[in-house]
């Protein structure tokens, strides 16, 4: 029951996201009409033209829902700058940004996980305040700044890293997102650490906890097999979090380092109001976060034996 | 620890109010012959591409990087901390209509919206500020209202109901100096999300004219100069982050120590 409810209310959530989308190119300055034509001479032909393409003279609903048929079908219509399909533009944007945005998340779960248990473990102690402070700062530390901070001090001063492109041999690419992925991977770091030091040190006051310690197990291993384990669920939800952190952050970092993804084919077709390319990419990105939120709902049933009898009670 | 925050921040503050008055040079004139150099006794961080010089730009730009932020935070405080107490303490149709509309702001990734908005409808700064308030308020108000939850039950609120206390006056006069520390820290990480926000949306190009001195802009415009004067990029990016990250510490501390010694 309670799957069905999460499932009616992103779906809902959906709907409303693909209406305020294709409200878009109406709410762009200067009408649908001059929007489409972009650049190219308005004649009074062309604009009759334009309006018979794109059926401008159907009424809103009906017009909504051609569009998002098309849309369903993973038919955007043409980009107004490049006149190319705008799923094909985007195919050939995706892999920097998804190379990009997977390498950022392994560094985060690599440095987050084992930095805020390390915290809760010396909890107080040097070590710590150290971890925490350091969050702290990172958490508050805009993308864009750490990139440029990051490509003078690595890639133009000490000359370790390349300054721009994204590299084409799988070693080279590699290189390539190195910079850019620290400088993502920072802030949703800095998430994983609070969450993950929170979590282990609310699970340090539980009596299971104290009971493994009384037996006389090794530290380690109470903390590694008995609180991780039950430190995954708040994690979990944390995964939101650091979705929304991924997809703002790949735009600044995508922009700062001059790397031709996805973010910055959204700031590109912004600041050139090529709305076809900014609808599918605003819709793609919503729907993305909504569904990895219900992903993670569901996961919550899946892991979790409490909330699963508590659903099957209620 | 605190004395420094305090000193950075009021430093920020004096460069946002006097800072136009304080820059050495006009932050719009032009040396084309000088071009992009390193710092000189002339000029103490450099100059751009257009000769233009760093540091009266950065002095100019501290006026528009540093005020919005704060208006948007006031607005974001004014509006969280009524509607959290309203939504917490009255509960009933007000509270439900509140929490709907913030599981649906919370779920927003919040900057792209931003991006989208400003940059297809355009409208400048003015836009950009309502929007973040529209956007930052949810978020606070779930927080204010689980923590006035909390507190309507207590004795002393429970003693103010008994003597017939007006609700206005129990919400505002009884419950609010009670979930001060919360506010206060609030309002310091609703200023650096604002700052962060703006300065991003103006590093993109979204929201300004080209050729404006303001801080994030700065970063982008100058991106190209790292090799001949890092400081032109370098300086601003420093600039936001050590204002973000002091409001951030300085919003962690007020909230440990008004929360142990209350505010008295």
């Amino acid at each position: 029951m309670a799957v069905v409810k999460r499932l009616c209310a992103a779906v809902l959530l959906l709907g409303v996201l693909s209406v305020l989308t294709y409200g878009l190119l109406a709410a762009a300055p200067g009408g649908p009409e001059q929007v489409l034509l972009g650049g190219r001479p308005s004649t009074p032909e062309t604009r009759a033209a334009i309006r018979e393409q794109y059926h401008l003279d159907d009424p809103f609903p009906v017009r909504y829902a051609r569009w998002l048929g098309d849309a369903l079908r993973g038919d955007f219509g043409t980009s107004i700058s490049s006149r190319e399909p705008v799923t094909a533009v985007i195919a050939d944007r995706l892999p920097v940004t998804a190379g990009l945005a997977g390498y950022a998340l392994v560094l985060t779960v690599v440095v987050g996980v084992p930095a805020g248990l390390a915290a809760a473990m010396r909890r107080g102690g040097r070590l710590d305040q150290g971890i925490t402070l350091t969050s702290l700062v990172a958490l508050s530390i805009p993308p864009f700044a750490l990139s440029i901070l990051l490509l003078y001090g690595f890639a133009v001063a000490l000359g370790w890293f390349p300054v721009f492109g994204a590299g084409d041999t799988p070693m080279d690419r590699i290189v390539h997102l190195t910079l850019p992925a620290i400088a993502l991977a920072t802030g949703q770091a800095a998430i994983v650490v609070r969450q993950m030091r929170a979590a282990a040190l609310d699970l340090a006051a539980q009596d299971f906890l104290t009971f493994a310690r009384a037996r006389g197990l090794p530290r380690r291993r109470v903390w590694v097999s008995y609180a991780l384990r039950n430190a995954a669920l708040p994690v979990l939800t944390v995964g939101g979090l650091l979705l929304a952190a991924n997809l703002t952050g790949s735009v600044f970092v995508e922009q700062a380092f001059g790397l031709h993804g996805l973010g910055a084919l959204l700031v590109g077709a912004v600041g050139q109001k090529d709305i076809p390319v900014v609808q599918a990419l605003v819709l793609l990105g919503g729907a993305i976060v909504i569904v990895v939120n219900l992903l993670i709902d569901l996961a919550y049933v899946a892991v979790d034996p409490r909330v699963r009898h508590k659903a099957a009670a209620a | 620890m605190r004395a420094i925050l305090l000193t950075v921040l009021s430093l920020a503050a004096v460069a946002a109010v006097a800072g136009s008055w304080l820059a050495p040079y006009d932050p719009a004139a032009q040396d084309l012959a000088l071009g992009a150099v390193g710092p000189s006794a002339a000029h103490w961080l450099g100059t751009d591409d257009l000769g233009r010089d760093v540091l009266s730009r950065l002095l100019a730009g501290a006026g528009s990087a540093l005020m919005w932020p704060v208006l948007v935070a006031v607005c974001t405080t004014l509006l969280s901390t009524t509607l959290g107490l309203l939504a917490g303490y009255r509960l009933g149709w007000v509270d439900t209509l509140l929490m709907r509309a913030a599981d649906l702001a919370i779920a927003l990734p919040g900057m792209l919206v931003l991006i989208v908005v400003v940059g297809v409808v355009g409208g400048g700064y003015g836009w950009a500020v309502l929007a973040m308030a529209v956007l930052f308020t949810p978020g606070d108000i779930r927080v204010i209202r689980s923590l006035t939850l909390a507190q309507r039950e207590l004795a002393y609120a429970e003693a103010a109901r008994t003597l017939g206390l007006r609700p206005s006056r129990i919400m505002f006069r009884h419950l609010l100096p009670n979930v001060a520390p919360t506010v206060v820290a609030n309002t310091l990480l609703s200023f650096v999300a604002a700052l962060v926000a703006l300065a991003g949306l103006s590093f993109l190009g979204v929201g300004l004219p080209a050729g404006t001195p303001d801080w994030g802009l700065m970063v982008e415009e100058n991106r190209g100069l790292l090799d001949l004067n890092p400081w032109a990029s370098i300086a601003p990016a420093a600039l936001i982050t050590v204002v973000a990250c002091a409001a951030t510490l300085l919003g962690d501390r007020a909230f440990e120590s008004l929360s142990k010694g209350g505010l008295r």
